[in-house]
């Protein structure tokens, strides 16, 4: 595998061009996966694409990245930390750009110049962030051919002379690489491609709409906010080919409220935001617990709080998710743990809201939801999703909306169905619906959407278990793709080592935890977030060995495979 | 509209009596509220248009007027403070046969649910939003609310008044798009019947403000109906006229639909042009 970084401010076009990289490297027959840190401007800002391209699948970053391409330098230097880089490593600038900021040449990483604004100057309409594109491709041995097609493909609406400018610029990056000595070090074996239908490439965001449309989704309320936008730019489009509908509106207050009411009226809703939308949405979540109105909101994790740092990934948002509502407010918390797991735990998300009547919480993040990946298509998943709803009633039957049932479930009647008529309360109600605050209707009420999530079974998709032996990492989230791979290194070497990654964060699931986790004498909790919050959760609420170390920090910087792995080292060797 | 109400009632064919829209759960309000007349209104009203109780939903926030759908025997949803409107507003555009109808009173609907007024106006969904207005905070005893007079001194969290200019519900809804305007008082529930069944009938969105007296912490709106008076009918003439009427005016005319707008209500266009399953193809290598 091969980690690269192609940096440049924002408008010189280091994401476009990664993404042309990303998708020739799947046309070649290579796993490609890339992730994006982009400053605050809304134009201009230091932007950069990390990109790590395999013969193998590829789920998370390396420890460090071989090549650094930058397009021009601006403050990209105060981003060293997120762009480690080593002795091995080469960087690439442009010699109109000046120096190597002293931050990133500190690496120790061996210097290389290309210019490639003037290469790009001597082609009519050339741009310096194609040229780039090809310097990686002759770097990494990626089939020009691969990258021209996917250049005809997404610029052929704007014309030959378009086109040829951006394929020359691709062949003479693609050239330079012999020209200036930059070497065949990084090259990758070609790859297998795996033939038509076979693999795609997809954000985590357009995954996890995927999902929520999938699931049964038909309508999304919708507010702007980074990193959520995508998920709801491209379930905006693609809900209405399938005969649903989004609708941008006032702000998140009205977002939530709005899906009360589609969901009230029998429609699967959902709406896609980032940590202070949560926050303003939390009063209401409350409302559709205690009315015991389906619906799904996904949480676009970013660095907190506040308006923190909207661009870049955190797994702080963990505790409002669990614990924002007043009240006791039971309900569902679940998060996708990979690009495509957006897809498989947004749609079972939509089902399990569905099925129990309540709000359900998807705790993606930005790294997830903004990274974009080549990888194997899965197999389509098929839930039963079904709301139970009431049937008319006839003359003399009295309908009961909150009806106190052995499961917990009781029919919802959709507006429409004859005899039926009950008022939605979140004032504490009797069975009817009635509003009241006499205690046993408290109890019986509270008793009731606490045991509808309990005595449901969540099956084996609460979490992924990988692995076996006395040792594990348990994990959630963005940092299961790292665990994963500091896991393999062992599994490589021939040591044992589990990886529990939880998928169902709420309810809890004491007893499959205990399961998964038989036997381990020894368990390293990793997570992202400054107070480590997941590893309190997990005391919380689980049986935990006696040897127990978390591993966490803050975003936006990932965690990296090697310091996962000397975790375990140092806690051996003491 | 007199003249319509009488002929349904004399042909003797309503399938659908007044008592078919309420429910047997007896309200939380003071004897003597303005409430009890708009809630009997309504019932008329809906009466009147003979809509199938299930097809109707009436949604609203919290207060003392929001508690109005519990005393119905319509699709009911009493959520939470501020934001009827949107709640209200999901229904209707993902269910767009149902009549959806909206409740609440001034501290609800202006003040905490305010964005959402503004918003509802421009999106001109066809909802009918009803306001009781009693110019207080009913529910947690006398504050003043965003309709009430700068000077008023009734409550120890603003003793010496708000000194907050009112807030002119009607003129603002004109300004930000409402397709339909409409003052009517609690104590002349013939005539809020009328209205509130054009408002219904009207498309698009239609804002009722009803003076509803709060007997308890606003006594002196007792005097409400001595003090009311007709709205003139050049008032309703257009837009223009039932902008200068209502900023002129000093907010007790009544009885007329001041502006009837023939804006398209918003609605959402669905094509529904291919399957599920294809929907992964865009993302296929």
């Amino acid at each position: 595998m091969v980690s690269i970084v192609l940096a440049g401010s924002g408008g010189a076009g280091a994401i476009s061009a990664a993404t042309v990289l990303l998708e020739a490297a799947g046309m070649a027959g290579w796993y490609a996966y890339m992730t994006r840190s982009v400053g605050a401007q809304i134009r201009g800002g230091e932007t950069a694409a990390m990109l790590r391209f395999g013969i193998e699948p590829v789920t998370s970053h390396d420890d460090r990245f071989h090549v650094l391409l930058a397009l021009d330098w601006k403050n990209l230097g105060n981003f060293a930390s997120e762009m480690p880089l080593c002795a091995e490593s080469l960087i690439i600038g442009d010699p109109e750009q000046g120096d190597v900021p002293e931050t990133l040449a500190a690496s120790g990483a061996r210097q290389a110049e290309v210019p490639m604004a003037q290469i790009a100057q001597s082609i009519p309409g050339g741009r310096g962030n194609m040229v780039a594109a090809g310097v990686i491709a002759g770097l990494i041995g990626l089939p020009l051919e691969a990258l021209v097609s996917v250049v005809v493909k997404s610029l052929q609406h704007k014309g030959d002379k378009v086109l040829a400018a951006s394929n020359q610029a691709l062949r003479a990056g693609f050239d330079a690489v012999d020209e200036f000595g930059l070497g065949t070090a990084f090259r990758l074996h070609p790859g297998r491609p795996a033939g038509p239908g076979k693999r795609w490439i997809v954000t985590g965001n357009q995954a996890t709409g995927l999902g929520a449309i999938r699931g049964g989704i038909r309508y999304v309320a919708a507010y702007p906010i980074t990193p959520a936008t995508e998920v709801l730019e491209w379930m905006g489009p693609s809900l209405a080919r399938v005969g649903g509908a989004l609708v941008q509106v006032e702000d998140e207050l009205a977002a939530i409220n709005q899906i009360i009411g589609a969901s009230y009226g029998g429609v699967p809703s959902l709406t896609a935001t980032a940590g202070p939308g949560l926050s303003l949405m939390t009063e209401s979540l409350g409302l559709a617990v205690a009315s015991e109105i389906p619906l799904v909101v996904v949480d676009v994790m970013r660095g907190g709080p506040s308006t923190g740092i909207p661009a870049k990934s955190e797994q702080s948002d963990l505790n409002i998710a669990l614990h924002g509502m007043h009240g006791d407010a039971p309900h569902l918390v679940l998060a996708p743990n990979s690009v495509p797991d957006c897809m498989f735990t947004t749609h079972w998300a939509v089902h399990l809201a569905e099925t129990l009547q309540v709000p359900a919480l998807v705790l993606s993040d930005q790294a997830i939801g903004q990274a974009r990946a080549v990888l194997d298509l899965p197999a389509e998943v098929v839930f039963p999703t079904r709301r139970v709803v009431a049937s008319p009633q006839t003359e003399g039957e009295k309908y009961q909306r909150y009806a106190v049932t052995p499961s917990g479930i009781s029919p919802m009647a959709i507006p429409g169905t004859p005899g039926c008529q009950y008022t939605a309360e979140g004032l504490e109600h009797n069975p009817a619906g009635a509003p009241s605050s006499r205690a046993e209707d408290h109890a019986a009420q509270l008793d009731k959407r606490a045991r509808k999530l309990d005595l449901y079974d969540y099956g084996d998709a609460w979490a992924d278990l990988e692995g076996s032996g006395e040792c594990a990492i348990v994990t959630w989230g963005s940092c299961t793709g790292p665990a994963l791979e500091a896991a393999s290194r062992w599994w490589r070497d021939g040591a044992e080592m589990r990886v529990l990654s939880i998928r169902l964060l709420s309810p809890v699931q004491p007893r499959r935890f205990a399961q998964a986790l038989a036997g381990v004498d020894r368990v390293l909790v990793v997570e992202q977030s400054h107070s480590a919050q997941f590893y309190r959760y997990l005391r919380a609420h689980y049986e935990l060995p006696q040897q127990c170390r978390v591993f966490h920090r803050a975003g936006p910087l990932p965690v990296r495979p090697e310091e996962i792995c000397a975790q375990f080292s140092q806690w051996s060797n003491a | 509209m007199n003249e319509t109400l009488a002929r349904t009632c004399s042909t003797g064919v309503a399938a659908y009596e007044p008592d078919a829209y309420r429910s047997d759960i007896r309200p939380v309000w003071c004897p003597g509220c303005g409430d009890y007349s708009v809630l009997a209104a309504l019932t008329n009203a809906l009466a009147h248009l003979q809509l199938p109780p299930e097809q109707i939903a009436l949604v609203s926030g919290i207060g003392c007027s929001s508690r109005i759908p519990a005393y119905t025997g319509v699709y009911g949803l009493h959520g939470v403070h501020g934001r009827a409107l949107p709640v209200a507003t999901g229904l209707k555009l993902a269910r767009p046969d149902l009549t959806v109808l909206v409740a609440g009173g001034d501290g609800d609907g202006f003040s905490i649910g305010g964005n959402h007024f503004l918003h509802a106006c421009r999106r001109n969904a066809d909802l009918t939003y009803i306001v009781m207005d009693n110019q207080v905070y009913g529910m947690t005893k006398g504050q003043a609310s965003p309709t009430t007079a700068a000077d008023w001194r009734g409550s120890d969290l603003t003793p010496d008044g708000t000194g907050l200019v009112p807030f002119q519900p009607l003129t603002i809804a004109l300004a930000a798009g409402a397709n339909f305007v409409a003052r009517c008082f609690s104590g002349d529930p013939a005539n809020l019947t009328e209205i509130l069944v054009e408002a219904i009938r009207h498309p698009g969105f239609s804002v009722v403000q009803v003076l509803s007296p709060c007997v308890t912490f606003r006594p002196e709106q007792r005097q409400w109906k001595n003090l009311v008076r007709m709205a003139p009918a050049s008032a309703g003439a257009d837009l223009r006229s039932a902008a200068r009427h209502l900023m002129e005016d000093d907010g007790l005319s009544i009885g007329r639909v001041l502006y009837r707008g023939d804006r398209a209500p918003f609605a959402v266009k669905r094509k529904n042009t291919v399957e599920v399953e294809k929907l992964v193809e865009e993302f296929i290598l």
